[in-house]
């Protein structure tokens, strides 16, 4: 634990780091100034932002603001956060990331407030959809981080939900059982899973390519399957029904954050499960510490005794397992129904929000949510008639992801021996 | 998987066949093997990946067809029969879809009819066609491996290409054929090599991954060109996302009546796999390239600029690939539409390798996946199996490709001597 977590702390603190996030905060401070602030006019405009999502009591009123002189306030004090971490020595040092976190969330604010001027927008309603669209990418997110964590890259992830996701509601539908379901989907996920370890641990081929194998494999079954048995007999094959949301009581009674984080159903609680499981598995257990070694340096961990293969083995297992529930989520959790190539490269933003997490279970929720509202606020430009197209916010997630990954802004760092084959020496 | 196991049941018939036939190839003494032995002994391995690919694909094609089932309820031999009947008539079906049916072009040659001929013979032609996007996006990703990057973003780049060239393509009017088309071919080109340039430049600078960047620049230019298709690019008075048809001086030569759409991309294609071939082989340049694919810390030492290498790596994948989108709208579509590319980038991964990263091989590979795919589509029509299958037998071939571990067991082949196989990729995070 103690080399990689030193490492990516002092590179959280270094001065380059420091300088470069206090500008961009003050870069997007002006930002919200020169673009959203500058364009309202009118005085007195006003911004009204509903908070209940729909289907539930009211808990607390809708709000409204002031559109002008919120999007100064925001742009104020995201620019003073900025002068604060260039001035101040060392910035906000360790805690940088959660500023980095405070300032992305008021520019959010403010290009609500901005483009909801004049009009309202459900707060609740988005934060709502945002959720439930970053439930499928953490879960595949996830199941990258199990997979490279151990040393194993997982471009799969798109191939695993695609077949879960199908096999969901196949199984789901002939059987009137959702658990067996999504019992099915996880196996089915699996078994790619051991493909996936087979060929890249046992026969030690590119595991760029076994991925885009299985992609390609699965995007084939799939599409196959359902235009052979699903499409011609949609009622009893392809007809599995969602999963019915549970109110949890008191916590769901909290206001606004209640009814959207827990009134949900099981695939969503199984992804907060999940969560705190492999964040406490990979940092504070024997296994993780094992696991994450062997991700780092084999060589090292198969000298102190640990099984390199099986170790990898496991994790690859699991972390397919993860990506079959992300993928009956799809079917299973949502729409009730297997469509054609319906993960629409899911499983490739997943990929993106694990790296933009930094191989973190909770960044890379963090990376989803993110990658969430921007696809679901995408759909709401044009209701709310603002002149950017929607095309551009949906490329967001891969354009923050490219970002990330050169290094602009604080650099992710993918585990030492991640995508290298082991080897035992003279064997 | 389970639905891969009767299969072992089939399998020592068809075994003791390949195994003689092996052993006839590879046979003799491991060391100083002729020319001619060593590129037998390196087609067995392709060729038996296909082979088994087929094999498994028809013994999936079997299983997931209900008259099998209700065969086997009667009896195991009529079950058999029925199997063997599905196996010839999805077969069938797929190889009359992809080079004609021999009976109808002999009736028309002997009939002399030419529209008839021409009607015979397009399925030839269009498989031809089909694999012409095949071999430039092979191309592209077998450039990239040979300089040890992994293009995975060819797709990308075909968009790009695509794009570029439509614009080009409509947009300017009342130039002379010689001079709009190759004009429009570049810029799909270098739309594809600016895609290509920029994940090359990043790894170069900041060591970013180029697997990673290359797909996130895949779904942003899918992003952008929807956004274009919606609206700049839109064709006028159109409510689906579709550009403009590009002008006739910009169109690829057709060198047959209708239906055949056999075009000039096809020979641009060839003609693409010698320069690769050349500059790869038969130039300081090239080798430098292949130098910094082999061995980047030998390529350093050796005064080669690695950065330099990686960044024209992909810049030259990607115009390859761009081509091959190219190719799509000046050759068959003439306009571009939302999505139009059928996961060509995936594909060109698969060609690539089956050709073992080699022009030559690329062309055959790209000639087999394009006979496939558009047999395929007969497949799909004569005897209903879902043209996806193609996609499941790909991804075998693939498997098998990658893996040939897996092939050497099944068949009994002989292990190749240490660095007789050369390494096609550096891994994910080593240098």
């Amino acid at each position: 634990m103690a080399a990689t977590t030193m490492r990516r702390e002092i590179e959280l603190v270094s001065p380059t780091r420091q300088w470069v996030m206090g500008i961009l905060f003050v870069i997007l401070g002006a930002a919200i100034w020169f673009f959203f602030s500058r364009s309202i006019i009118e005085p007195g405009t006003l911004t009204k932002f509903g908070m209940t999502i729909g289907g539930a009591t009211a808990t607390i009123p809708d709000i409204t603001v002031p559109s002008l002189l919120t999007l100064n306030i925001l742009a104020a004090l995201c620019i003073g956060l900025g002068i604060i971490q260039i001035v101040k020595p060392r910035g906000f040092g360790r805690y940088t990331n959660w500023v980095l976190g405070a300032v992305a969330a008021m520019f959010v604010l403010a290009f609500l407030t901005w483009a909801a001027a004049g009009k309202s927008i459900n707060l609740a309603g988005l934060a709502n959809t945002t959720l439930l669209k970053a439930v499928p990418l953490t879960l595949g997110a996830l199941s990258g981080i199990l997979c490279e964590r151990s040393g194993v890259v997982n471009i799969a992830i798109e191939g695993m939900m695609l077949m879960g996701a199908m096999v969901a509601s196949l199984v789901a539908s002939v059987t009137d059982s959702l658990w067996l379901g999504l019992l099915a989907a996880v196996m089915a996920s699996a078994m790619l899973g051991v493909v996936h370890g087979v060929l890249s641990i046992k026969y030690k081929t590119n595991q760029i390519i076994s991925g885009t194998a299985i992609n390609i494999f699965s995007i084939g079954l799939t599409s196959y399957i359902s235009a052979r048995f699903l499409q011609v007999n949609q009622q009893e094959l392809n007809t599995p029904g969602v999963f019915p949301p549970i109110e949890i009581p008191l916590l769901s009674s909290i206001p606004f954050i209640g009814p959207i984080l827990f009134n949900k159903n099981v695939l969503v609680y199984a992804l907060f499960a999940l969560l705190v499981l492999i964040h406490v598995g990979l940092y504070y257990t024997r296994w993780g510490l094992r696991m994450r070694s062997v991700g780092e340096h084999p060589r090292a961990a198969d000298t102190l005794g640990i099984n390199v293969f099986r170790t990898r083995y496991i994790s690859v297992l699991l972390g397919s397992m993860v990506a079959g529930i992300g993928g009956a989520y799809f079917t299973i959790g949502s729409v009730s129904g297997f469509d054609e190539v319906m993960t629409a490269g899911r499983g490739f933003i997943s990929l993106a929000a694990m790296i933009f997490g930094n191989w973190n279970p909770f960044g890379s929720f963090g990376a989803g949510l993110l990658f969430g509202f921007s696809d679901s606020i995408a759909s709401r430009l044009a209701i709310l008639g603002v002149k950017i197209p929607s095309e551009f916010l949906l490329m967001t997630p891969y354009i923050v992801t490219m970002i990330v990954l050169a290094g602009v802004v604080g650099r992710s760092k993918m585990p030492a021996a991640d995508g290298v084959p082991y080897e035992k020496e003279g064997g | 998987m389970s639905d891969e196991k009767p299969q072992s049941e089939e399998k020592p018939q068809e075994k003791d066949a390949a195994q003689i036939f092996i052993e006839e190839v590879i046979a003799g003494p491991a060391g100083g093997q002729s020319r001619g032995r060593r590129i037998l002994s390196s087609l067995a391995v392709p060729v038996l990946a296909i082979f088994t690919g087929l094999l498994l694909g028809g013994v999936f094609i079997i299983l997931t067809s209900p008259q099998f089932y209700e065969a086997l309820q009667v009896s195991v031999v009529q079950g058999i029969k029925t199997a063997w009947e599905i196996l010839v008539v999805s077969y069938g079906a797929l190889f009359i879809g992809a080079f004609g049916s021999p009976s109808e072009i002999l009736a028309a040659l002997t009939s002399g009819d030419t529209a008839a001929l021409r009607e015979a013979l397009y399925p030839f032609f269009e498989s031809l066609v089909a694999a012409t996007p095949y071999i430039f996006g092979g191309l592209s990703v077998a450039l990239g491996f040979r300089v040890g990057l992994f293009n995975i973003g060819a797709e990308g780049q075909l968009f790009m290409g695509a794009i570029f060239a439509t614009y080009v393509g409509y947009s300017i009017t009342g130039l002379p054929m010689f001079i709009h088309m190759p004009l429009a071919f570049l810029a799909g080109a270098l739309g594809g090599a600016l895609w290509g340039f920029i994940p090359g430049f990043l790894k170069a600078r900041t060591g970013a991954h180029e697997v990673i960047n290359t797909i996130m620049m895949n779904y942003i230019a899918f992003r952008l060109s929807d956004w274009l298709l919606n609206g700049p690019m839109q064709r006028p008075e159109s409510f689906n996302p579709v550009s403009p048809n590009i002008m006739d001086s910009a169109k690829l030569y057709r060198f047959f009546q209708d239906p055949i759409r056999f075009h000039l991309g096809f020979f641009i294609a060839l003609l693409m796999a010698w320069l690769v071939y050349w500059l790869l082989w038969k130039t300081k340049w090239g080798f430098s390239l292949r130098m910094v694919g082999l061995n980047p810390r030998a390529a350093r030492y050796a005064g080669v600029s690695v950065a330099m290498g990686i960044i024209l790596g992909m810049t030259l994948a990607g115009g390859l690939a761009g081509m091959a989108g190219t190719n799509e709208v000046l050759g068959v579509n003439y306009y571009m539409a939302q999505a139009f590319s059928s996961g060509y980038g995936f594909d060109s991964i698969a060609i690539a390798l089956l050709g073992n990263s080699h022009p030559a091989g690329v062309i055959l590979s790209a000639l087999l996946f394009g006979a496939l795919r558009n047999g395929a589509t007969n497949m799909q029509l004569a005897a209903g199996i879902p043209i996806d299958i193609i996609n499941i037998l790909q991804a075998m071939i693939l498997v098998f490709i990658a893996a040939p571990a897996i092939i050497r067991t099944i068949y009994r082949l002989r292990e190749p001597a240490e660095g007789e196989e050369e390494g096609l990729v550096t891994s994910w995070g080593g240098d």
